[in-house]
C-alpha cells in the first residue's frame, strides 16, 4: 500500500501501474504546493500599548474615542514572520485580515506596508463590534482560510485588549488543522513545520503538518519598520471589503460584559524595624 | 542634600524613558494643516487641515523612528560629537532621508509639506542628527532645481543607491550673511575651472561625498551679484579638496561642521550648475525649499521642550502641589504651547505654498524667523521649569537649549529673515492702492 499524504489525511491506494504514475505526480504537486504557502495573517486594531487606559465613568468599558490605536504588537510579530517566510521564498502570497470598523483599514494598510500582498477587511461596527468575541473571529478566519485556500494561518498569541488567547486555537479547531501556539521559532522542514513553543516549563519543539495554525509569541522575531517607499506602494494594494454575514457568521453576542473596573489602587506599605516585627505583623494579619 | 521629594537623576531617567514612549496626547498633537496630496477631504470649502492617510503613516513612521532609534542614542552623540552613522544609515534604509529626490533618480519625489512633517518628527528626537539629514537636502536642492539630466542622474542617483551624504558650501570665514561677498574664486581654464578658496561651517563637511560650492567667476567688482557667481558640484575625492577639523559647537554636536579648503581644484565644465554666472540665484532659490524644513526642525525642538516640561511639571511637587498647578508654571507652559502651534502652522503654510508652485519667500522667512525664536524661548522656558535639574546634563532640556540657538543663525540669520520679510511686504505695499 502506498500511503499518500494529502493535506495530512491518509488516502489509501491500490497498487497498479496507472495509479503509480498518479502518485508520483501528486507527490510532486504536493512538494510544489508545500514550497509555496499562502499565508493568512490576522491583524487587530487595538489601543496603542503605550496609552494609559481609562475606564468609562459608567464602567461599561474603556475609553476608545480619540485614543491612539495601532496594530496589536503580537499581530505585528505574526506579520513579520509571514514576510520573512515570503523572503525565504517559502510563501507565495500573504493576505492580511482584520475584523472591525472602518478604521481597521489603517491597520491593514500598515500590514500591506510591511509586506502583505493584499488585505481583507471584514466590516463590523457599533455594538456588534463591542460584543465581538474570539469565537466570532475564529469562525470568520476559518471560513476565510478555506475560501482563500490558505495553507498557513499566523495569528498573534493574544490581543493586548482582550488578552483572550483563544482565536488561534479556536480557528485551528474549526478548521480541524494542527496548531502550534506561543511560537518563538518556526522552521520549514520538508513537508512540515518545526515550531519551538514557549511554555511554562521552558521550550517545547513540535512538528506540525501543513496546513496549520501558528500563534506568534514575543520572541519570535522583531518586526520591521515599514519603509517610506513601501508605505507608498501599499496604497496600490487591494483591500477587499466584506461583512461577517458573507461568511455565514452570526455576530449575535454570546457573552455580556457586566462591568469594567480599574484595578485596585496599590495600598501603602508599612515599614518595620526588625525581622521579629515583620513576622509578628504577618502573623497578626493572618498571612502566616 | 538629597531629599525624597526630589527625584534622583536615575529615577527621573527611568520615568522619563517610560514616559518618553508615550505618544503625545491630543492636547499637544500636531495640528493637521492644509495638504497638497490627493484625497484630502476639505468638504469643498477650500482650506483643509486634514492629513491624508498616507501622510499620517509617514508621520507615524518618523515618530516611531525618532523615539526608538534617535532619542536613545542622542545623548551619547551630544557628549562625544561622534557622527551618527548607524542612525543615518537606518534612516536612509527607511526612506526618511532624501525624500525630495525626483522619482527618475530613484527618489520618492516628496513635496516640501511631507518633508517638513517628517523633519519635525525626527527633530523631536535630536536636532543634531536631524540637521545631518537636512544638510543632505540642502546640498541636493541646487542640483534638483538647476541640474541637467546627467548631473541629476550622477549626483542624485548615487544618493539613493547608497547611504551617502552631501553638503552645501557657500558660507566662508569672512562672509556668512553677505553671500555676495564670498571670495572663493573659480577661474576658467580650457575645459575646466580652477577653484580656490575656503568655506566654513559646512554641515556634513567631513562626511560628504560631494559638495555644492558657490564661487565667484567674475573678475569685475561692479558685476551684479546675480551674474557674478557660479554653482559647482565638487567631488570630495578630487585633488585639492581638504576638509578641516570637526568644529566643536555649542549644540547640535552630533552634526559634523567643518571648514573646507579648496586649493587649485580642477572642476570640469560639465559640473557647472545651470550656467556660468547664475550661481547666486540657484543658491538663493534653494533656500525657498529648505527654509520650511529648517523651521520644521525648530518646531520639533520646541515641541520636545514643551513635552518634557509638561511631563516634569506633572511629577515635581512644590509647596504641596504639582508645579503644573501653580499658575506661574501653567502660564509658561501655555505660552510654549502658543509658540509651538504657531510655528507649526507657519511652517506648514510656507511648505504648502511652495508645493502649490508659488513663490513662498515671504512665508518661508516668516516661518523660519518665528520658529527659530520660538525654539529658543521654549527651550529656555523648559530649563526654567525644570529648575536646578534643568541646568544639569542628566536631564534632557539643557541640550535642547544649546541646540536651539543655531536656529536663529543658520539658514539665514534672524536679522536676515527680517530683512527679507520687510523687503517683501514693502514691495507688495508699494503696489497696493491704499
Amino acid at each position: 500500500m502506498w500511503p499518500i499524504f494529502d493535506y495530512g489525511r491518509f488516502v489509501s491506494i491500490i497498487s497498479s501501474s496507472d495509479v503509480y504514475g498518479v502518485v508520483w505526480m501528486r507527490s510532486l504537486a504536493q512538494l510544489h504546493k508545500m514550497a509555496n504557502l499562502r499565508v493568512l495573517v490576522g491583524v487587530k486594531r487595538v489601543i496603542d500599548y503605550a496609552v494609559k487606559i481609562r475606564v468609562k465613568p459608567d464602567n461599561s468599558g474603556v475609553v476608545t474615542d480619540g485614543v491612539k490605536h495601532s496594530m496589536n504588537p503580537f499581530c505585528e510579530i505574526a506579520m513579520e514572520e509571514a514576510v520573512r517566510l515570503k523572503e525565504k521564498k517559502l510563501a507565495k502570497e500573504i493576505i492580511a485580515v482584520s475584523c472591525g470598523p472602518a478604521q481597521a483599514q489603517e491597520t491593514i494598510r500598515t500590514a500591506l506596508a510591511m509586506g502583505a500582498d493584499r488585505g481583507i477587511h471584514v466590516e463590523v461596527t457599533g455594538k456588534e463590534y463591542e460584543n465581538m468575541t474570539p469565537l466570532h473571529v475564529s469562525k470568520i478566519m476559518a471560513k476565510l482560510a478555506q475560501d482563500q485556500e490558505a495553507n498557513l494561518v499566523i495569528l498573534g498569541k493574544q490581543s493586548i485588549d482582550g488578552d483572550n488567547n483563544q482565536t488561534g486555537q479556536m480557528t485551528a479547531a474549526l478548521l480541524d488543522w494542527p496548531q502550534a501556539t506561543f511560537a518563538s521559532e518556526v522552521t520549514k522542514e520538508n513537508d512540515h513545520l518545526k515550531v519551538v513553543r514557549e511554555i511554562d516549563g521552558g521550550l517545547e519543539t513540535v512538528k506540525v503538518t501543513l496546513p496549520a495554525v501558528i500563534t506568534a509569541d514575543l520572541r519570535l522575531n522583531e518586526p520591521r519598520y515599514a519603509t517610506l517607499p513601501n508605505i507608498m506602494k501599499a496604497k496600490k494594494k487591494k483591500i477587499a471589503k466584506h461583512k461577517a454575514a458573507d461568511f455565514g457568521v452570526d455576530l449575535t453576542p454570546t457573552l455580556e460584559v457586566v462591568g469594567v473596573e480599574d484595578p485596585p489602587v496599590r495600598q501603602a506599605g508599612q515599614k518595620v524595624e526588625s525581622t521579629e516585627e515583620l513576622v509578628a505583623k504577618l502573623k497578626d494579619s493572618g498571612v502566616v | 542634600m538629597a531629599s525624597r521629594l526630589i527625584p534622583s537623576a536615575g529615577q527621573y531617567l527611568r520615568l522619563a524613558n517610560r514616559l518618553r514612549q508615550h505618544v503625545r496626547t491630543k492636547a499637544t498633537a500636531p495640528s493637521p494643516a492644509a495638504t497638497t496630496s490627493e484625497g484630502a477631504p476639505s468638504g469643498g470649502r477650500g482650506y483643509s487641515f486634514e492629513l491624508t492617510d498616507e501622510q499620517r503613516e509617514f508621520q507615524d513612521l518618523a515618530r516611531k523612528f525618532a523615539r526608538e532609534e534617535i532619542i536613545p542614542v542622542a545623548p551619547h552623540h551630544d557628549k562625544t560629537g561622534e557622527y551618527p552613522v548607524p542612525v543615518l544609515k537606518k534612516a536612509w534604509e527607511l526612506g526618511l532621508m532624501n525624500g525630495h529626490i525626483p522619482a527618475d533618480c530613484g527618489g520618492m519625489d516628496l513635496g516640501i509639506f511631507d518633508t517638513c512633517m517628517i523633519t519635525e518628527e525626527l527633530a523631536y528626537g535630536c536636532t543634531g542628527i536631524q540637521t545631518a539629514i537636512e544638510a543632505n537636502s540642502l546640498g541636493q536642492m541646487p542640483v534638483i532645481i538647476a541640474g541637467n539630466a546627467e548631473q541629476k542622474k550622477k549626483y542624485l542617483g548615487r544618493m539613493t543607491e547608497e547611504p551617502l551624504m552631501c553638503a552645501y558650501g557657500v558660507t566662508e570665514p569672512g562672509a556668512g550673511s553677505d553671500v555676495a561677498g564670498i571670495k572663493t574664486k573659480a577661474v576658467k581654464k580650457g575645459d575646466e575651472y580652477i577653484l580656490n578658496g575656503q568655506k566654513m561651517w559646512i554641515t556634513n563637511g567631513g562626511h560628504a561625498n560631494w559638495y555644492f560650492v558657490l564661487a565667484r567667476t567674475s573678475d569685475d567688482p561692479k558685476m551684479p551679484a546675480g551674474k557674478a557667481f557660479t554653482g559647482f558640484i565638487v567631488d570630495r575625492d578630487w585633488e585639492g579638496v581638504t576638509p578641516g577639523r570637526k568644529e566643536w559647537n555649542m549644540g547640535q554636536r552630533a552634526s559634523d561642521t567643518r571648514g573646507i579648503t579648496f586649493e587649485d581644484v580642477r572642476v570640469p565644465a560639465e559640473n557647472v550648475l545651470g550656467a556660468e554666472g547664475v550661481g547666486f540665484k540657484i543658491a538663493m532659490g534653494a533656500f525657498d525649499k529648505t527654509r520650511p524644513p529648517v523651521a520644521a526642525g525648530a518646531t520639533g525642538l520646541a515641541q520636545r521642550a514643551l513635552d518634557e516640561a509638561t511631563k516634569y511639571s506633572l511629577e515635581r511637587k512644590t509647596m504641596g502641589k504639582y508645579i503644573a498647578e501653580h499658575q506661574a508654571v501653567a502660564f509658561m507652559l501655555a505660552e510654549m504651547a502658543i509658540m509651538v502651534e504657531t510655528s507649526r502652522l507657519l511652517t506648514q503654510r510656507s511648505a504648502w505654498e511652495i508645493d502649490q508652485g508659488r513663490r513662498n519667500t515671504y512665508f518661508a522667512s516668516i516661518a523660519k524667523a518665528y520658529a527659530g525664536d520660538a525654539a529658543n524661548k521654549c527651550a529656555t522656558d523648559a530649563v526654567q521649569i525644570f529648575g536646578g535639574n534643568g541646568f544639569n546634563s542628566d536631564y534632557p532640556v539643557e541640550k535642547l537649549m544649546r541646540d536651539a540657538k543655531i536656529y536663529q543663525i543658520y539658514e539665514g540669520t534672524a536679522q536676515i529673515q527680517r530683512l527679507i520679510i520687510s523687503r517683501e511686504m514693502l514691495a507688495k505695499a508699494k503696489q497696493t492702492q491704499w
